[in-house]
């Protein structure tokens, strides 16, 4: 007989609880990014999508246009060539293509490269009005118009 | 003050109709910066300070929309089932006290009046989900009149006692019988029934059920059923019924503060007047926000259960026992 009494009462206890808890959270700063006002810096490893490094001393890439790069992505999206200019022993790349609208950020490319020329941006916020954009990212290109070593 | 006939209805319908408008329109803002607050967020920021134009941009939003009438439907009942919601809640304001000389009209019956077209809400969601031709709108609708029904019946119980304890069906008259100091409202009125809070606990209960609030909103129910009745409606048509949700709200609030709180009493005895009335109203409102965003929905089982296992005993009990308090103590 007790019984159902007792479990309204605990019931009706254990609901007022829950309001009493979502009331502290009431007063409680708020935790979110107010997003196009404020932004997150994104942590070191974040991986978006690839760039080519720029060499400190010479302001160049490093990329030697092996192509093994090419080889190991297996979305396919990259395409480079190279030249070998008169008075260097290596060859330098002359064109850097990535297709971003296929790549799957699986950073392949970035462990492959022996000459660890490539890294990831730390760019998320992508977005334009044509697929051309990211169908033809031009890397060296890029390179040439970062500013920040 | 008195205002000469037909100047004071003129007054009283536009001063009800623009009560209506700035509710529904800023208890929405309300609910939309304590929804995000109680969910650590920021709420709407954008539309003027702070969000405070949000209504008006939602509002242009709603209006500049399609009304479509999906082919297949009962067109009439259709576009009469928004329409149906919204005059019962607005009636209701015809008769509300809001302090001992501001009420639009001060019959003697008010109390029945609002519960009679309180209870035509049902009605309208009922039409709603039946001429939609959508099975989400039906289920819902069925939902809905089931529980609407189960949750009418000890509100009224309820009612009935605080009827018995005050003698008398005039709002006013409730309100002026629970004047002088917080220890003369019905809610505190242990005399008359050492149970009263509890009543008012389940006027409360009820009427969130009645208003189709969470965590009883089956009305709605968007995680299972779309969005429940209002499915098939566009633009404005959706946009009426939100505010008679709200009015709604209000009219439910307005009543729990007459019924048990004693009105446009002060709790000390101090400053009678209408502002202690729509302090304790918006308190209300508050608490069925804060309600709503504590407590997941209801299954419609457990939903019933609550009316006819806990409810409707528990206040069939507060009703007999009033009355055999009355009866011995007779006052
Ligand atoms: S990250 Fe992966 S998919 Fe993208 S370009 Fe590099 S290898 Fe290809
Ligand atoms: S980026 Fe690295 S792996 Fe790719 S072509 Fe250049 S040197 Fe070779």
């Amino acid at each position: 007989m007790k019984a159902p009494f007792n479990e309204v009462i605990s019931g009706f206890v254990s609901l007022l609880t829950g309001m009493g808890i979502t009331l502290g959270q009431l007063f409680r700063p708020i935790v979110t990014v107010q997003y196009p006002h404020q932004t997150l810096t994104m942590p070191k490893r974040f991986r978006g999508h690839i760039l080519l490094k720029k060499e400190p001393t010479t302001g160049k890439s490093t990329c030697v246009a092996c192509d093994l790069c090419v080889k190991a992505c297996p979305s396919d999206c990259i395409l480079v060539e190279g030249e070998k200019k008169p008075g260097e022993k290596r060859k330098s790349v002359t064109l850097f293509e990535l297709d971003y609208t296929k790549c799957s950020l699986c950073g392949a490319c970035v462990e492959v490269c022996p000459v660890d020329a490539l890294e990831y941006s730390r760019a998320y916020n992508l977005a334009s009005t044509s697929k051309q954009e990211y169908k033809v990212m031009d890397l060296v290109k890029r390179l040439e118009d970062s500013k920040h070593p | 003050m008195i205002i000469p006939e037909p100047f004071r209805l003129l007054t009283s319908l536009l001063a009800v109709a623009g009560f209506i408008g700035a509710n529904a329109a800023y208890l929405v803002w309300v609910e939309r910066k304590a929804a995000a607050w109680f969910q650590r967020r920021a709420g709407p920021t954008e539309v003027g300070w702070g969000g405070l134009l949000q209504p008006l941009a939602d509002a242009i939003k709603l209006m500049s929309k399609q009304i479509i009438v999906p082919p297949g439907t009962d067109r009439l009942l259709f576009c009469l089932a928004p329409v149906l919601i919204m005059v019962p809640a607005a009636m209701c304001f015809a008769v509300l006290p809001f302090s001992a000389a501001l009420v639009p009209r001060d019959i003697n019956v008010s109390l029945l009046m609002v519960f009679a077209f309180g209870s035509l809400n049902v009605i309208a969601v009922m039409l709603a989900g039946w001429s939609s031709r959508n099975k989400y709108a039906i289920i819902s609708a069925a939902r809905v009149v089931s529980q609407n029904v189960a949750y009418e019946i000890p509100m009224l119980l309820v009612v009935i006692t605080v009827l018995m304890v005050s003698r008398t069906m005039n709002l006013t008259e409730i309100v002026a019988k629970q004047a002088g100091g917080f220890w003369h409202w019905n809610v505190f009125n242990l005399a008359a029934n050492p149970l009263m809070p509890v009543t008012f606990v389940i006027f409360f209960i009820c009427m969130l059920a009645e208003t189709n609030r969470a965590p009883f909103d089956m009305a709605e129910a968007e995680s299972e059923l779309v969005a429940g009745v209002f499915t098939e409606y566009a633009g404005m048509g959706f946009g009426v019924f939100f505010m008679a949700e709200y009015a709604n709200i209000v009219a439910g609030c307005a009543m729990a503060t007459i019924l048990f709180l004693g009105g446009w009493h002060s709790p000390i005895g101090l400053w009678p007047g209408v502002w202690w009335f729509l302090l304790k109203m918006y308190f209300l409102i508050f608490t069925v926000i804060w309600v709503r965003w504590t407590f997941p929905r209801t299954q419609f089982y457990g939903l019933l259960n609550l009316s006819w296992k806990i409810l409707i005993p528990l206040s069939l009990f507060t009703l007999v026992l009033t009355s055999g308090l009355l009866k011995i103590f007779g006052r």
